[in-house]
């Protein structure tokens, strides 16, 4: 009968072992043989001295393992011999490395929310963001409270309740009322988490338009890997776009027969003007990215085939940052934060935040999109563009309703 | 009923003869027997986990080191590692895959497929599942889609690399990555026949809960693993059939031109024909699954936390009905959470509020298990075995997972957080630490059912301690690269000022991430030693009242020589105060433990509590019970 079920269990393992390890690796092993016989440019004897040498000091740690092992073995089994008591009471040895690891870890948790705590992005530099700091603090307080109660509660029981021969644990299955108190409290919590969250959530995207300080529209395309950046022109609007006009002249399918679009200029960088409010119109050519701006507390997936956005107040300028932060060189950045394919981890454009006088200096500086091929292509009238005239002022408020509506419907 | 009955009549004999001739191949390989298959599920998900895990470790070599050569990689993966660098591409590939491996063949298979398979049967007293043959095709299709998902490694475009999520367009337009070509095709493939083994294996563990539970084992006795598996059951059977509506229609788009996830994509200068479609479509479909998902991977492992902390507490789990509710609870909600995955993906900002309060509710019912689990240990006499050190193990992670999660699913604080490390070390705690920690507490506990042998306690010690201590390690530190806005996937840290600051905690984790992959060869060393030179187990090692250790060591078809036991009580009466022994098996009656039995026991039995009486009064109490 034993050897039937020493058969079955070593059979199963052997057997399933053996296929999938078979199935699933020999590719390494084709892969191997393919990488060995393309480049042996390396000396590959230096590097295969190194591997086995690392494999020696494995097995010899798993030797010293083994030994110890064996060496408590036999300590055990002479005492065991001798008629003591059993050797190690491993009972207590976990006791109190758990005791020990309560400890530590607090001290290590302290050491990270210290030092590593100390590395992390500036304060908020946007409206929205500063609530979005105070929420985070807030969760935060009461979450390393819970963390630490608890984790004291487990390792503390672990080390006072742990095994012994003479006691009986206490036989208590339930209680209704305590149980009640810890579902009630951490609902209570929860609530006031989540009414904060949602009053914080509705005031970033639901927003009423201040019509004396209409935002600043911008809009941001990404591609596999670079962004696009299209600021309004003069009548504050960003044309409309189709994709199906894209061309290798014109990127990013710029429907330059909406009178909006033929003012709208492009820039390497993303000035804003301090302290006045920003529409970002995200959208993607190709697959979904995500406009990540941290430090502003910004996040939106841009994604194909519909216009996400995003309005936030800058507070903080460029400037006034890089004194904060102590760091002359410092950079307020935005860059993708959905994986987009090979060169997602390098998809980035600098934000600079300017008074606005300064803003107002750069913006005269950048060109249109418009250009002279793109003129004959749209069959406009290749002249000095008469971009800033009445007639696209006056067309302003309809278009900007016709951009509403395109952005509902998509 | 009857299937019962008949089996019965078979399997008195059993032992002796057997009814049917058993074969190498219907033995070992085409088993229908639910303790065979999951070995089969336990052995498969533990070498499909020892893959990914070695995949991890390619990529932190990578983000440790990223301007140095090691060309002992070329050697391994060819021109994927040229120069001994292994490239964007790959690197995505080797996310994509590690991610894909963890959650669905190791944490769902893996574990929902060894432990429902091995417990179920010996736990609620039946011979087998509902349809064992089911069960065996349920196997096989899980075995299929891993060596279909490992042979994208074969192919010369390399496996899928969009992400476990795998979002379209990216991965719909084979332009848009080598990955999306064939690699994709494959996963998608591999995926369908992974739901269909998780149906099938679902359909069964609920049949058999529901039809098959032995003489006296109402809902109310069956142990927390029983519950787990039987609601995880239901999450999977309820959500993974929109995934695999959602594969379906991926499928189209990538074979048959459609435009259910596409429209208006240039790719360069090249206008794609799609129209109307939406990416975000296929991330409500994912994650409509995605998010019960989680909880597929997490109830199971908080199942068998449970019954691992009580027994070895030796102690009744505080709060039996809570843990039900709350379980309960989880799979209700986690029907309603999923928009939390997509507040920042352009999803209507209205829905995000909505999700987020969905979201937060779910906290209450984690948090009364936590609760729970703790005045369960509370006055308790806790001996230390591996099953209860990994389930110890399970709490304190699920304590840090949880929390920041509640980070997470508060959309204000997504918009920061979303996509960045603090993802990555939030669930890796939850689903790479809590639920992986479940999965070995369960092997180390249930090992000597499985093969008849005990596992090496010290090198379980040391395993766990090498474990717990690593993983803290490499999980904890992440949060802070994800606070300071650093985003997951990415290749490499070198191409931003700012992340330089991270490159030496880069190297520390993967530091950190080596020794806890080493420290799983003393657990696969214990574990393949012990299935041959373990020592034999005797028949309940862990004085446990459940019923899986009424059945004898031997395994034989139809678990249980003669009859199948009756239950006469729920499973954790320990340390009963009155009764000698510090456990009392669901099997021994009320009659014989007068001295233990509790008002409460009879539930309103009026005739049992007057015999109760009686007995009390013709034998007084006359030492101090408890």
């Amino acid at each position: 009968m034993s050897l039937r079920k020493f058969i079955t269990n070593k059979t199963t393992a052997a057997l399933a072992v053996l296929i999938t390890a078979f199935a699933n690796t020999s590719v390494f092993a084709q892969d191997a043989a393919a990488g060995a016989a393309a480049a042996p440019k390396v000396d590959m004897g230096e590097v295969y001295k190194s591997v086995i040498f690392y494999i020696l000091v494995f097995l010899a740690v798993c030797l010293f393992i083994a030994i110890i092992g064996k060496a408590l073995k036999v300590y055990e089994l002479s005492r065991e011999a001798q008629g003591k008591p059993v050797g190690i009471n491993w009972n207590r040895v976990h006791a109190s490395l758990f005791a020990l690891f309560l400890v530590i870890g607090l001290y290590g948790v302290y050491w990270e929310y210290t030092v590593h705590g100390s590395m992390l992005l500036p304060d908020a530099a946007s409206e929205h963001g500063k609530k979005i700091d105070r929420m985070f603090n807030l969760t935060l307080i009461i979450t390393t409270i819970v963390f630490v109660a608890t984790h004291i509660l487990l390792f503390g029981f672990s080390y006072v309740y742990k095994y012994s021969a003479k006691r009986k644990a206490y036989y208590y299955p339930h209680n209704n009322t305590i149980e009640k108190i810890w579902t009630i409290v951490p609902a209570l919590v929860l609530t006031v988490l989540v009414l904060m969250g949602f009053l914080t959530w509705r005031s970033i995207f639901f927003k009423v338009e201040d019509p004396n300080n209409k935002p600043l529209q911008i809009e941001v395309t990404s591609e596999q890997f670079k962004w696009s950046i299209r600021y309004p022109g003069a009548d504050g609007i960003v044309g409309n776009k189709n994709y199906k006009l894209t061309t290798a002249s014109n990127t990013l399918g710029i429907d330059f027969k909406d009178v909006n679009s033929r003012d709208d200029e492009m820039a390497d960088e993303m000035v804003l003007p301090v302290g006045k409010p920003v529409k970002l119109i995200l959208t993607s050519k190709d697959v979904i990215h995500s406009f990540y701006m941290p430090h502003f507390r910004v996040q939106l997936n841009t994604v194909p085939g519909m216009r996400t956005i995003f309005e936030f107040t800058p507070t903080k300028t460029t400037a006034e940052m890089q004194q904060e932060t102590n760091d002359p060189n410092f950079k307020y950045l935005f860059y993708c934060a959905k994986i987009c394919g090979s060169g997602h981890y390098n998809m980035q454009k600098v934000v600079r935040v300017v008074s606005e006088a300064e803003y107002k200096t750069w913006i005269a500086e950048q060109k249109t999109y418009l250009n002279d091929d793109l003129r004959k292509q749209f069959n406009l009238p290749v002249a000095p563009a008469p971009v800033k005239s009445v007639a696209d002022s006056a067309a302003k408020d309809t278009a900007a309703v016709k951009t509403n509506q395109v952005a509902l419907n998509k | 009923m009857s299937t019962i009955a008949l089996h019965d009549e078979h399997s008195h004999d059993h032992a002796d003869h057997g009814h049917h001739k058993e074969t190498l191949i219907s033995k070992y390989i085409f088993s229908m027997d639910h303790k065979m298959i999951a070995k089969q599920f336990l052995i498969t998900g533990i070498i499909m986990a020892v893959i990914a895990m070695g995949l991890s470790i390619l990529f932190r070599i990578q983000l440790a080191w990223p301007d140095q050569n090691f060309p002992f990689l070329e050697t391994f993966l060819g021109k994927w590692a040229e120069g001994g660098r292994i490239k964007p591409d790959f690197y995505l590939a080797l996310v994509t895959i590690h991610g894909t491996i963890m959650v669905f063949f190791v944490l769902t298979a893996g574990l929902s497929g060894t432990f429902s398979n091995l417990l179920i049967p010996l736990q609620i007293g039946a011979r087998d599942m509902a349809s064992p043959f089911l069960n065996m095709l349920s196997y096989w299709f899980f075995f299929m889609a891993c060596v279909i998902m490992m042979s994208s490694f074969f192919i010369q475009t390399g496996p899928a690399s969009g992400g476990w999520t795998v979002y379209p367009p990216l991965s719909v337009v084979a332009k848009a990555m080598p990955g999306s070509g064939l690699g994709m095709t494959l996963w998608l493939v591999s995926m369908v026949l992974f739901v269909a083994s998780s149906l099938m294996g679902g359909i069964n563990y609920v049949s058999t809960i529901l039809n098959m539970r032995t003489k006296g084992m109402d809902l109310w006795k069956m142990p927390l693993t029983i519950w787990a598996f039987f609601l995880t059951a239901i999450l999977g059977i309820l959500s993974f059939p929109v995934l695999v509506a959602g594969v379906v229609l991926m499928v189209f788009d990538r074979s048959f031109g459609t435009s259910f996830y596409l429209s208006d994509i240039v790719m360069g200068t090249d206008i794609l024909p799609n129209e109307g479609g939406s990416p975000i479509l296929w991330q409500h479909l994912f994650w409509f699954l995605g998010h019960p998902e989680v909880y597929i991977v997490i109830m199971p492992a908080l199942g068998i936390s449970s019954e691992v902390i009580s027994v070895n507490a030796r102690k009744p789990i505080f709060g039996y009905h809570a843990m039900v509710y709350s379980l309960i609870g989880i799979t209700v909600l986690s029907f309603i959470v999923w928009g939390h995955h997509m507040f920042v993906t352009g999803m209507n900002p209205l829905l995000g509020g909505v999700f987020m309060i969905t979201t937060l509710i779910i906290a209450v019912p984690s948090a009364v298990k936590t609760f729970n689990y703790l005045a369960t240990l509370w006055r308790g006499n806790i001996r230390f075995t591996p099953a209860m050190l990994f389930a110890i193990g399970l709490v304190s992670f699920f304590i840090s997972g949880g929390l920041t999660g509640i980070f997470l699913g508060n959309a204000s604080l997504d918009i920061n957080l979303h996509d960045t490390y603090f993802v990555v070390a939030h669930f890796h705690l939850v689903m790479g630490s809590a639920a992986i920690f479940g999965m070995l507490a369960g092997v180390y506990h249930w090992f000597p059912k499985m093969f008849g042998r005990m596992m090496n306690p010290k090198l379980g010690y040391l395993h766990f301690w090498l474990t717990f201590i690593a993983a803290y390690l490499v999980f904890f530190p992440l949060h802070f690269l994800g606070l300071d806005g650093v985003p997951r996937r990415y290749y490499a840290f070198t191409e931003f000022e700012f992340m330089k600051k991270w490159l030496t905690v880069n190297v520390f984790v993967t530091w950190a991430a080596i020794m806890a992959a080493l420290a799983q060869v003393a657990f696969l060393f214990n574990f393949f030693y012990s299935i041959f030179k373990g020592k034999v187990s005797p028949q309940n090692p862990w004085e446990s009242n459940t019923l899986e250790w009424t059945a004898p060591v031997e395994h034989l078809h139809g678990n249980w020589p003669g009859e199948i036991p009756t239950v006469y009580r729920w499973p954790y009466d320990y340390s009963k105060p009155g009764h000698d022994a510090d456990f009392i098996p669901q099997t021994v009656p009320f009659s014989q433990t007068m001295s233990s039995n509790l008002p409460h026991d009879f539930e309103g039995n009026a005739e049992a509590e007057k015999i109760q009486q009686d007995w009390e009064l013709a034998n007084p109490v006359t030492e101090n019970k408890g």
